[in-house]
């Protein structure tokens, strides 16, 4: 097979002659064609390193005035010039939290069905649902969330759990509104199912089916196949999907904003108001009047973006580093 | 009760020693992984079921193609604008990086930059949005260009990794056929690679334009002050916008508004499910042919 | 510890005569073996022929609309080895997957006629998969061992089914049996994925006796395996026969006369408008190689043999 050699050998090589002239054209636009692909490539990366720049340089007002401090302070007051994200950081941490721990499990449960319960047509049905469910905005998510679900939460979900488990500081006693931490909380679940759901079920479905049966043919279940043979061999990748997911939880801004109440405190029960990094950006900036409660804001945004780019290469680097595929990629 | 560990070979061949408990639990984890799946589909289902019932009695002529108060026409216009724009930057350079990746990237080069592409398409919308403003608002002014640069970041990726599949999928032998005839790789990249993959590089696009037609954080901070009534196709100053509207609507606590933003959301939703859909499944398909062939 | 792991080791020679254990025993670890039947040890070796483990009777399989096999009869003996040959594509592989219901997962799967063990019908109502393959074990063509360690491969389906007193020494025993004791004792938690090809397979081999079935299918098993491999595999079956029923599907002629005490020839027949598997003929492995009754059959061997 011929390879890519000199264009004039290979004009040469099939005997027909070839001007100069033509072959340099040919040359450069080789080399245009590869210098515009190499600058859009480099583009990319520039853009990373200038949106980092700029929000650390909106930042440093607040940085040089509150110094680290900023981290753990809780007073949030942009009348007195007085600003901390310790409550933000609490609130950001609590509620990406929840949204992992109840939704991965779930998400792991809809991979192994759609891989291994679902027949086929189920699964082309309910496979392209599951990702319809990322599909919606968040803002839709958000209002929905504002008129039917803090509602039914706060009318039926909380008092419930506030009955039964009231001895859990959690579950303190619901107040008015239904906008509070666990309905955003459950909001954020809803946005990290399908991403994590999607990835698992990739990783489930490469797990080689030589495997899965000569497992069967030792006389296992289909839950000590998955037990023994599925879920171990993905574990990793699905780590990295978890993180990636939670990733996801982390920076979302507007549908959070919509239900969790915008509160400032550092609260133990989850029916509280609360408020998230994320969200009280989308909130407070564009009423932000002061160089310093944007700076602030900005602030945030560096602590956003640190904890943000750490989980993303987190998630890269266990995807990477363990399992097989490149599905956590993909 | 549970007979001997090891069977009698001749006894029935219903379960034998523990494998009636074992089959308990095995049926309670595929109840449980089908009760997952139930739960999202409802939640979806749920959600679809409220946009639509709320917001179809708000949708008619009026609503789509005139000003407020009686209709978000300019809204649909701006977004429609802010997304054409992002995109018309966007698509060059997700197809180019795609391109470099494909066609010249060795291994050293392309894992930095598949490596950069993931963090691009990991960063926060909000972050995204206080760097456009950052850039290009303060001390200026809101601009539908500030926001479509956002989304053409947000975009960006997603257009580039999916071109990048299916960049890969087309048959290495028609590269091969074109060198052989003397063809300079420029112009084979551009006359006959670049064609090949042309139908998956643009159902890509309209997956990531999807994505980000939607996205809210961005256009809050860069074109959220604008007049509802008036019909813009100018981007340099602040458009009206779909996602900001519903949010505002949504804050301001006003029934009608309610009805308003649900309508919208219908609009919004409808065009956003069908298309990811039609070119999910477009994509799928073109994949499919070009490995096939 | 009493059981046929134990009583396997013991057979060490090759060609080892069965052991005079009548049928019907109910083996369990700890206890010695107890006889349902009054029956004279001697009087087993004078029995016409060991009784049906599988009676397979006009049994056709389709996969949707295509048909596989066609009016398969066939009788598999208790502690003989079995070999299934013909050429490719003439349904063997499908019939021995039939036997432990492992095809049931591929879609349109269809079975007529019946298949029965000890006299069960195997895809009658109340018959459980998952029993059928705890006493019916196989071993497949390509060697596909866990990544886990040697030792967990070998005890993760005995401590699925609750064998847990004496794990060690079943796993010992199972590796013992295949064979593979040696090479790997000292290196126990090892990775299996470290081992040669010949070593995975028996590893499987192991990993399935571990839980003591009643048959072994083997699927072509040394077929993707190099000649000294494939001689540790046959040698390996002499020792295991006897203790298990087994049958073995193989596409080298070479292998089934060494190994098999009977022999059922399988071919595609174009009778129809489609070809279709058939069960050309089927007796001890001698005479399938010396005088087969049937053209086809004589036309097979011999074209291999030459």
């Amino acid at each position: 097979m011929s390879t890519i050699a000199h264009p004039a050998a290979r004009a040469g090589g099939h005997g027909t002659k070839v001007s100069p002239l033509r072959t340099r054209a040919d040359r450069f636009g080789d080399r245009a064609l590869f210098g515009i692909c190499l600058l859009a490539a480099l583009i990319a990366g520039a853009v990373i390193v200038l949106v980092g720049y700029q929000i650390a340089h909106g930042a440093s007002p607040a940085i040089s005035k509150f110094g680290f401090g900023f981290v753990y302070e809780t007073v949030w007051q942009p009348n007195f010039g007085v600003f901390g994200a310790g409550s933000l950081l609490f609130g950001t941490a609590i509620t990406s939290a929840f949204a992992l721990l109840l939704g991965a499990p779930i998400a792991i449960a809809i991979g192994l069905f759609l891989t291994l319960l679902a027949p086929r047509g189920v699964r082309g049905v309910v496979g392209p649902l599951v990702e319809l469910l990322a599909a919606i905005p968040s803002v839709i998510l958000g209002f929905w969330g504002l008129l039917v679900l803090a509602p039914f939460v706060q009318s039926k979900l909380e008092p419930f759990l506030h009955d039964k488990f009231r001895f859990i500081p959690l579950f303190g006693a619901p107040q008015t509104t239904g906008l509070s931490v666990f309905t955003g909380s459950l909001i954020l679940t809803i946005m990290v199912i399908p991403i994590v759901a999607s990835i698992s079920r990739d990783l489930f479905e490469s797990v080689p089916a030589e495997l899965q049966d000569g497992a069967s043919a030792l006389g296992a279940t289909r839950w000590e196949v998955v037990r023994g043979i599925v879920l171990p061999t993905t574990s990793s990748g699905v780590v990295a999907a978890c993180i990636l997911g939670l990733g996801r939880a982390l920076g979302e801004a507007i549908a959070v904003s919509q239900v969790i109440g915008a509160g400032s405190e550092i609260k133990a029960s989850l029916f509280e108001t609360g408020d998230t990094l994320a969200s009280r950006i989308a909130l407070q900036f564009p009423g932000a009047l002061t160089e310093l409660h944007k700076a602030s804001l900005f602030y945030c945004g560096v602590i956003l973006l640190v904890i943000g780019l750490a989980s993303n290469l987190i998630a890269q680097w266990i995807g990477r580093r363990f399992s097989f595929g490149g599905a956590v990629n993909g | 009760m549970s007979g001997p560990l090891i069977p009698d070979p001749a006894a029935p061949l219903t379960a034998s020693g523990n494998l009636r408990r074992r089959l308990i639990v095995s049926r309670a984890a595929e109840i449980a992984a089908t009760a997952a799946a139930v739960i999202a589909i409802a939640v979806l289902v749920i959600v679809v079921y409220t946009v639509v019932a709320r917001g179809a009695k708000a949708i008619d002529f009026d609503f789509i193609f005139t000003g407020y108060p009686t209709g978000v026409g300019p809204m649909l216009l701006g977004t429609i604008v802010i997304a054409l724009v992002a995109t018309a930057m966007a698509m060059p350079l997700g197809v180019l990086i795609a391109l470099f990746l494909s066609e010249y990237a060795g291994s050293r080069a392309a894992g930095p930059l598949k490596l950069t592409l993931d963090l691009l398409n990991g960063l926060p919308s909000i972050i995204l949005g206080l760097f456009v403003f950052a850039l290009l608002v303060d001390h200026k002014q809101q601009s539908g260009f500030a926001g479509s640069v956002a989304l053409a970041i947000i975009e960006l990726p997603l257009i580039a990794r999916g071109s990048q599949e299916v960049l890969l999928l087309v048959p290495e032998a028609l590269r091969e056929a074109s060198d052989a005839l003397g063809v300079a790789r420029w112009r084979s990249v551009l006359t006959v690679v670049l064609p090949t993959a042309l139908g998956g590089i643009v159902t890509s696009t309209v997956l990531a334009v999807a994505r980000a037609a939607g996205e809210t954080a961005p256009l809050i901070l860069a074109s959220s002050v604008f007049d509802p009534k008036k019909f813009s196709v100018n981007p340099f100053e602040a458009l009206p916008n779909v996602p900001v509207w519903i949010y505002k609507l949504s804050e301001e606590g006003n029934p009608e508004g309610f009805t308003e933003a649900w309508g919208m959301s219908l609009l919004l939703v409808s065009i956003i499910l069908f298309a990811s859909l039609g070119a999910r499944a477009l994509l799928a398909r073109s994949k499919r042919k070009l490995s096939s062939s | 510890m009493n059981s046929r792991l134990d009583l396997v080791n013991a057979n060490t020679d090759a060609y080892g005569e069965e052991p005079s254990i009548p049928s019907r025993v109910r083996i369990q670890p700890g206890a010695e073996p107890q006889t349902s039947v009054n029956v004279d040890p001697f009087a087993v070796r004078t029995l016409a022929a060991p009784e049906l483990v599988f009676d397979s009777r006009d049994v056709s399989i389709f996969y949707g609309a295509k048909q596989a096999l066609t009016a398969v009869t066939l009788g598999i003996r208790r502690g003989q080895i079995t070999a299934l040959i013909g050429p490719s594509g003439c349904g063997k592989t499908t019939f021995l997957r039939s036997l432990n219901r492992m095809n049931d997962t591929v879609p349109g799967f269809r079975i007529e006629g019946r298949i029965s063990y000890h006299g069960h019908d195997i895809y009658g109502g109340n018959v459980d998969r998952v029993e059928v393959r705890r006493r019916i074990g196989m071993v497949f063509q390509k060697p596909n061992p866990f990544p886990k360690s040697i030792y967990d491969n070998v005890a993760w389906a005995p401590r699925n089914l609750g064998l847990r007193r004496g794990l060690d020494e079943r796993v010992e025993n199972a590796l013992r049996a295949a064979a593979l004791w040696d090479e790997v004792k000292d290196r126990l938690k090892d990775s299996a994925l470290g081992l040669s090809g010949g070593q995975q397979q028996r590893l499987c081999i192991a990993r399935a006796i571990a839980i003591e079935p009643d048959v072994l299918l083997l699927d072509e098993p040394a077929s993707a395996l190099d000649p000294i491999a494939t001689a540790a595999i046959e040698e390996l079956m002499h020792t295991l026969k006897g203790r298990f029923t087994i049958v073995i599907v193989t596409h080298n002629m070479q292998q089934a006369a060494r190994v098999a005490d009977r022999t059922a020839f399988f071919s595609l027949e174009t009778g129809g408008e489609k070809p279709v598997g058939t069960l050309i003929e089927v007796d001890e492995t001698a005479r399938i190689f010396a005088e087969p009754r049937d053209p086809r059959t004589r036309d097979y061997v011999s074209g291999r043999f030459g």
